[in-house]
């Protein structure tokens, strides 16, 4: 590009910039002023958003800017709004019998969602993120309640969890590990008459059924959730209903344990969390 | 190399129009009359749809994710409709840009009409043309403070109306006026007039053309509409050129009656009238013989009325421009002119350019009806209307039940204790109607199926007026039947609205232990 270059274009009227490449030049048509103004008040902008606003790394963190703007804070700031609406709803989980709240109502909806959140937090390592449960660890969805599938039961398995230490009110169980009582031909028969209930398979295995199991199973196998035994006569088995299955937990029981919530969770979220639950299909 | 030393940058020419009377000028007042009218108005209009609806004819409620138009009401689910309807207004400009070139941006482009609305006021205030530009010279005292302070304050006015009918398209119209003048509305309301009062100040006020030549893309487009046979405003050189005026005029029109006894003398007619030739044009062959050119004026006297009255600060006569917007404003002020010196009108006219030869050959232009009517405008014409009926009989079949089924799918199924396979699926019902309305829900797929829903023993659901309710439905077959074996089986969900009996399905599946 050069001064000299510059010419009156007589073709069209109009002169070149001078900017020549191969032969071919450029037109110079002007720009409007108030464009180039408009330019120039971008750069401002942008130079002053950095100044204003969080903007320029730095080895550990970044510029503040000088209004202090922060997104967290931001964030902070809309928890406390949504908790504060939502103060009153809260007051009324918290206050109200748990049976008592109507499926149909906004409190038990604000519950679900308050719940299924919780859920997908603290419960879904373990239950799944559908809550279909897995291997030793029950799933929710179905009727089959080890400790009881009311909204209060619910409530207070999650409040105190199961075998463990830190709460003294937790679920406790112990099935004896029967491998040390029985022979293996005894475990053997009790294997056949489980998988055969709620008929049984009669005879020696019964007796020996009722002799050892029934105290807690039951005499048909129906369990006693009063004591966390579980029904062995239904479909439904935690750990497996197959022979090899069930003679290891004959054989050396089996122990699952779940934290007591109610010492991580706030009272509404236990209570949201239980009524959640109940309400995935199976609560009693 | 002084004289190539043009600037990269130019400031703005101001524009001064004149004002001017004629069809054209009465059209558009017209036409801004009512355009602004609507907008205005439209959104005071009521409509009454029930209880718990609103009842404002045209309101897009945000918040609630509806959009109601009189009698019909859009869900957020639906919104193929206002896409249609954008699809049918593109289609619609491409139709009359084909057929009429830019009368969007002539007649009833915002853009256009507040222009023309505050270059109104601007007339009233501070005078017409010449007035205007002796003010613009003039140096600052207290008249021209006064005037352009009274002028801007008008404007303001304006603005505010402007920015201030476009919140009520978004909420109750009264409830907001209250609420906007006890200063107890959102913030977002002021906000939106605020930023749209000054739009239009500056818009309408300041930047005017500039807003055209170098903000709209729409000019750069258009032209991909237009051929030869568009109906576009151009200026008919061949009858205008050679232009002349004052004594050049005389000195031309004396040689011509020269040159006419001359040929008549010789036997020979009065010579047929030539022009120069149109920028872009065929050149003429002079020496062909029987192209004889007319030494006479052409019938444009240079009077510049047409430059005057031009919003965008161009000449017509210079051909077509992009600047133009087809305002046809130059079209009643050489109208005008042509009256006066006892012309035809139509030096500058609506004028098709695939005519130009037919004209220059002294033929009449082909009717106005062969230009509109041709392939171009009967393709757009076609694909506007097929869009149209097709939203026309999607709005016909729209269920007046919605509903749609979303299976769970973690876990695919349930056992239960007894050994019966469960499968879930959240359902979402909508209530169209202004009342809360109860709606059965039934399952149809075999004979072993069962239908529960969660939070009730009842197979029915209350849905509120205008609302969605989310319900999750379990369907239960029995242990050893057919579909719990199975790997998947058909099932169809029937919706009944207990208050009017009508009936909607949809289909989805139940998956068993199989597979």
């Amino acid at each position: 590009m050069s001064e000299e270059d510059k010419r009156l274009d007589e073709e069209t009227g109009q002169y070149t910039t001078g900017h020549k490449y191969d032969g071919i030049e450029e037109l110079n048509t002007p720009l409007p002023r108030w464009w180039l103004w408009t330019f120039y008040a971008t750069i401002v902008w942008g130079v002053a958003y950095t100044i204003a606003y969080p903007a320029w790394p730095l080895v550990s963190g970044a510029t503040a800017g000088v209004l202090g703007y922060s997104t967290r804070a931001v964030v902070a700031e809309d928890i406390v709004e949504h908790e504060a609406k939502n103060a009153a709803l809260v007051e009324e989980l918290t206050g109200t019998e748990l049976a008592s709240i109507d499926p149909s109502s906004d409190l038990h909806r604000y519950a679900v969602a308050r719940g299924g959140a919780v859920f997908r937090a603290q419960c879904s390592q373990c239950h799944g993120s559908g809550a279909a449960g897995a291997v030793g660890y029950p799933n929710l969805l179905d009727n089959a309640w080890l400790w009881g599938g009311t909204v209060d039961e619910i409530a207070y398995t999650v409040q105190h969890g199961i075998r463990n230490e830190n709460d003294p009110d937790a679920r406790w169980s112990e099935m004896p590990a029967f491998g040390e009582i029985l022979t293996s031909e005894e475990i053997a028969m009790l294997v056949s008459h489980v998988q055969a209930l709620p008929a049984g398979a009669g005879g020696d295995a019964e007796t020996l059924f009722l002799d050892n199991c029934a105290s807690c199973h039951g005499d048909n196998g129906e369990g006693m959730p009063e004591l966390g035994a579980p029904n062995i006569s239904d479909a439904i088995w935690l750990y497996g209903g197959d022979e090899a299955a069930l003679t290891e937990t004959i054989t050396n029981a089996r122990f699952g344990v779940m934290p007591a919530w109610g010492q991580r969770l706030s009272d509404a979220d236990v209570r949201a969390v239980s009524i959640y639950v109940h309400a995935l299909g199976g609560g009693e | 190399m002084s004289d190539t030393s043009q600037p990269l940058y130019a400031a703005r020419e101001p524009v001064f129009p004149r004002r001017v009377s004629g069809r054209f000028r009465t059209l558009k007042w017209w036409i801004l009359g009512i355009t602004l009218g609507i907008y205005y108005l439209t959104p005071w209009l009521r409509w009454d749809r029930g209880p718990n609806l609103p009842d404002q004819a045209v309101l897009v409620d945000l918040a609630g994710r509806r959009f109601y138009f009189f009698w019909i009401e859009i869900w957020p689910h639906e919104f193929y409709f206002v896409a249609g309807l954008l699809i049918m207004a593109g289609l619609g400009l491409f139709l009359f840009t084909s057929a009429l070139g830019r009368v969007w941006c002539g007649y009833t482009c915002p853009q256009t009409v507040w222009t023309d609305l505050y270059m109104l006021v601007e007339r009233w205030v501070e005078g017409d043309r010449n007035a205007r530009i002796r003010l613009h010279n003039a140096k600052l005292d207290a008249r021209k403070i006064r005037l352009r302070l009274t002028k801007w304050a008008l404007w303001l006015l304006i603005g505010l109306a402007t920015g201030g009918a476009w919140v009520f398209y978004f909420a109750d119209a009264p409830t907001l006026l209250r609420e906007l003048v006890t200063f107890s509305a959102h913030p977002v309301a002021y906000m939106t007039i605020a930023i749209l009062t000054a739009t239009t100040f500056i818009f309408g006020g300041f930047m005017r053309e500039q807003v055209c030549i170098y903000m709209c893309p729409w000019p750069r487009i258009q032209g991909a509409m237009m051929d030869p046979d568009t109906l576009t405003v151009g200026y008919r050189n061949w009858r205008g050129e050679p232009r002349a005026k004052g004594k050049r005029r005389r000195e031309m029109s004396a040689e011509a009656e020269r040159i006419a006894a001359e040929q008549a003398e010789a036997g020979r007619g009065r010579p047929a009238y030539r022009s120069t030739p149109y920028p872009g044009a065929a050149p003429l062959d002079l020496d062909a013989p029987d192209m004889q050119v007319q030494a006479g004026p052409g019938d444009c006297i240079d009077c510049m009325a047409c430059v005057n009255v031009c919003p965008m600060g161009i000449d017509i006569r210079n051909g077509q421009q992009m600047e133009c917007i087809t305002c046809a404003l130059c079209i009643d002020a050489c109208d005008e002119v042509m009256e006066k010196i006892g012309k035809p009108r139509g030096l500058i006219d609506y004028l098709a350019l695939s005519d130009e030869g037919r004209e220059r050959a002294g033929e009449k232009p082909r009717p106005v009806w062969r230009h509109v009517f041709r392939t171009r405008t009967l393709l757009y014409t076609a694909a506007w209307s097929l869009i149209g009926l097709i939203l026309v009989y999607g709005l016909f079949i729209r269920a007046e039940i919605d509903l749609t089924v979303a299976p769970v799918r973690n876990p695919t199924f349930v056992t239960l204790a007894d050994g019966s396979i469960r499968n879930t699926y959240d359902i979402r019902l909508r209530n169209k109607h202004g009342d809360d309305r109860p709606f059965r829900l039934s399952v149809k797929g075999h004979p072993t199926f069962r239908i529960e829903l969660e939070g009730t023993v009842f197979e029915t659901v209350d849905v509120n007026a205008n609302e969605t309710k989310l319900q999750r439905v379990y369907v239960i077959a029995p242990p050893n039947a057919e579909p719990s074996e199975a790997d998947i089986t058909a099932l169809r969900f029937w919706v009944e609205d207990l208050t009017n009996g009508e009936r909607a399905y949809k289909d989805s599946t139940f998956n068993g232990q199989g597979g």
